[in-house]
């Protein structure tokens, strides 16, 4: 059995599964946040009555995170209703947040969920993670199995605890070679979406195995794992390994078993990429399949710059916009708009310092370089969210972003143009005010 | 695209049920009916007539009657309508399991659609669509997992998707939901039809008919699914099959 079908076999307690077996599977953790929660439990209350009771307060993991900063009453509401909630429920994890005029003012606030269940030690290899949104499939990095649900299956696994699920084929993606310093996860993963398109992975398992991966720390491959629903993928998965224990180590004490694909696991196709022969690239409007080379799109002009989210939001990822930034020492040319992903990454762009920088902190780079100061911590402008979002795009522009998804909309502005690129690629065409390679910068 | 049904059915599957068509979508066989190949009853299935369980708002539909045959105008789309152009995400401060709050989710629905859609899905000034029947290319729903969106549709008045193949997160939503019916087609039906068109879809016999343009075209079975929709929705399935306590 490939590693997916193993952590399937073990949650279903069936010793013998194939892909395409519907089979009901034990839930390790649900994540809501402000945008689905409420709905969830809705659903849970109507189906299992109002006094009804959660299968395992402790399994829950309630994270405000998508529409936090704003005046939207509703939005608010939201937040008030998840509150609720877990009072009632007595729910263990819940990153609260009351003052939203000063972020830093709540101790239990975090931020953006994935960055935030990874952080927290809730991601564990071998484990089920479900979350009402798409991109749990983020914590695959872990050796896991994670997906997104919808509301209704959330409302059935809060009361059960369990959830029907199709075992899904497993596609291997053998990344082998030395990545290149100008390189980053961002970049393969798009190369890889733009191989087998938006729907290439659609019901079927991404793998990602060889020395590339090995050598990729946490962080980068939480970002590979991230965007494997832009292919259509139900989950993807890294084998756990030594730089997986290592992150957990001062995160988690609770046990865990990695699991591992056999020797002789069947999957529905292999891809392999020389990822040495890589060149920075981007996904152009509107889809994240429409791949092309940064160095090809050095014409396009742009209006902004957006440097956040689960995708491309996190410490490591704002250290490598810092490098290009310290690397060029000139100023940006358009708006750069800079949104940690959560309250930890934002400390760590305040305190880390930059190598080879002489002791700056990222903030102290982004400062010289005339970007805008970081945002109080959250999804942010990444799908655009109430008018008021800080860097929402209100009207038609052209934005380089870390994020994730590029459709139409999907920023704010119908006619906004959207290209993803890695925190390289975005800090390299904030400096030149158009799409640029960040080798500009790098060598 | 949703892949090869875990269950098989011979060549002579029949669904039959009794035709209601009517107010909303809400389908559900309420007999199955297995025939072998000389045509003698396998296997039949007989069960008390439910509904999907609205998982979302409780009192907003008057009739929750199983009907074999959707029939209205078609709304026709394209490829890679994600979830963001089927409802943005500046509405998702709405809730669906609230009742108002689910109609307004139904009066957005669509209109993230570029301005190349030169007619909207639903009329300025009005809440609910005139097309009962979207008919959509391949990967519809791809995106963001937010229920929101199959629930916008439904609530809007969309019956069923007819679509050359789903995103696997809306594709669940939609049956979990039961907000909207999603078939698949066999041909690329986006380009056959136009927005405006009258069909009729008719589940027993897996074929849509456009009534416009006088063609008729094959749809494909259920797919594994079929028994959470045949069951009414994941909830009354789990039930069914012992998972959960049957409710009082």
């Amino acid at each position: 059995m490939t590693l997916t079908e193993k952590i399937f076999s073990r949650a279903s307690e069936k010793p013998q599964l194939s892909p395409g077996d519907n089979v009901w599977v034990n839930v390790d953790i649900l994540m809501t946040h402000d945008v689905c929660g409420p709905g969830s439990f809705g659903i849970f209350k109507k189906e299992f009555g109002e006094n009804a009771k959660v299968w395992d307060r402790e399994k829950i993991v309630i994270i405000p995170d998508h529409y936090i900063f704003t005046s939207d009453e509703r939005a608010n509401r939201n937040v008030d209703i998840l509150r609720d909630f877990c009072m009632e429920q007595n729910i263990k994890y819940f990153y609260d947040i009351k003052d939203l005029g000063n972020f830093k003012a709540n101790p239990d606030y975090k931020g953006v969920c994935h960055i935030a269940l990874a952080q927290e030690g809730h991601c564990r290899p071998g484990e089920v993670l479900l979350g009402t949104d798409s991109h749990t499939c983020t914590a695959g990095a872990f050796g896991q199995f994670a997906t997104g649900i919808g509301n209704t299956d959330a409302g059935f696994v809060l009361g059960t605890g369990k959830v029907l699920l199709k075992v899904p084929p497993t596609l291997r993606f053998v990344l082998d070679g030395e990545m290149p310093d100008y390189l980053l996860a961002k970049d393969l993963i798009l190369q890889i979406i733009g191989e087998i398109s938006v729907a290439g992975a659609t019901y079927k398992s991404m793998e990602f195995v060889g020395t590339t991966v090995e050598r990729l720390s946490m962080e980068e491959r939480m970002t590979l794992c991230n965007m494997v629903v832009e292919a259509g993928g139900k989950n993807g998965v890294v084998p756990a390994d030594g730089t997986t224990f290592k992150y957990l180590e001062d995160k988690t004490s609770l046990p865990y078993e990695p699991v591992y694909s056999d020797e002789k696991a069947s999957f529905l196709s292999e891809y392999r990429f020389d990822i040495s022969k890589l060149e920075p690239l981007v996904a152009k409007p509107h889809s994240p399949d429409n791949r092309a080379l940064a160095r090809e799109c050095k014409d396009v002009k742009i209006d902004r710059v957006y440097i956040g989210s689960c995708t491309g939001g996190k410490t490591e990822d704002f250290l490598a916009a810092a490098k290009v930034f310290l690397a060029s020492g000139k100023k940006v040319k358009v708006p750069t708009f800079l949104v940690p992903a959560t309250q930890k990454v934002w400390m760590d762009v305040y305190t880390l310092p930059v190598p080879g920088s002489g002791g700056k902190t990222c903030s102290q780079i982004f400062e010289e370089a005339g970007c805008d100061t970081p945002a109080s911590p959250s999804c942010g402008a990444c799908l655009g969210g109430p008018k008021d979002t800080y860097a929402r795009m209100n009207e038609p522009m052209v934005c380089v972003s870390t994020t994730n998804r590029n459709f139409p909309g999907r920023m704010g502005h119908k006619e906004g143009q959207i290209y993803l690129a890695s925190p390289y690629t975005a800090a390299a065409s904030a400096l030149t005010g158009y799409v640029t390679d960040p080798r500009e910068f790098l060598e | 695209m949703v892949t090869a049904s875990s269950i098989s059915f011979g060549a002579n599957t029949t669904f039959t049920s009794s035709p209601i068509p009517k107010t909303k979508p809400l389908f559900i066989p309420h007999s199955l009916k297995f025939t072998t190949g000389n045509g003698r009853a396998a296997v039949t299935f007989q069960r008390a007539v439910s509904v999907i369980p609205k998982a979302t708002s409780a009192d907003s539909r008057a009739t929750k009657e199983p009907t074999a045959t959707f029939h209205g105008l078609c709304y026709v789309v394209g490829d890679n309508i994600d979830t963001d152009q089927i409802i943005p995400a500046e509405y998702l401060t709405l809730v669906p399991s609230n009742p108002d709050e689910y109609e307004k989710l139904g009066s957005y629905a669509l209109i993230g659609l570029p301005a190349t859609y030169t007619t909207r899905f639903i009329d300025e000034n009005e809440t609910k669509t005139k097309y009962k029947i979207i008919i959509a290319g391949g990967n519809f729903g791809c995106g963001s997992s937010r229920e929101h969106a199959p629930v916008a549709l439904g609530a809007a008045g969309c019956s069923a998707v007819v679509a050359e193949s789903y995103a696997r997160i809306f594709f669940r939503n939609s049956v979990a939901t039961g907000e909207i019916y999603p078939l698949d087609s066999e041909a690329r039906l986006c380009e056959e039809c136009s927005t405006g068109d009258v069909v009729t879809i008719e589940i027993a016999e897996s074929r849509l008919i456009n009534h416009t343009t006088g063609k008729e075209y094959k749809l494909k079975p259920i797919g594994d699914l079929g028994p959470v929709i045949d069951a009414g929705g994941i909830f009354a399935y789990a039930r069914k099959t012992g998972m959960i306590a049957s409710r009082n």
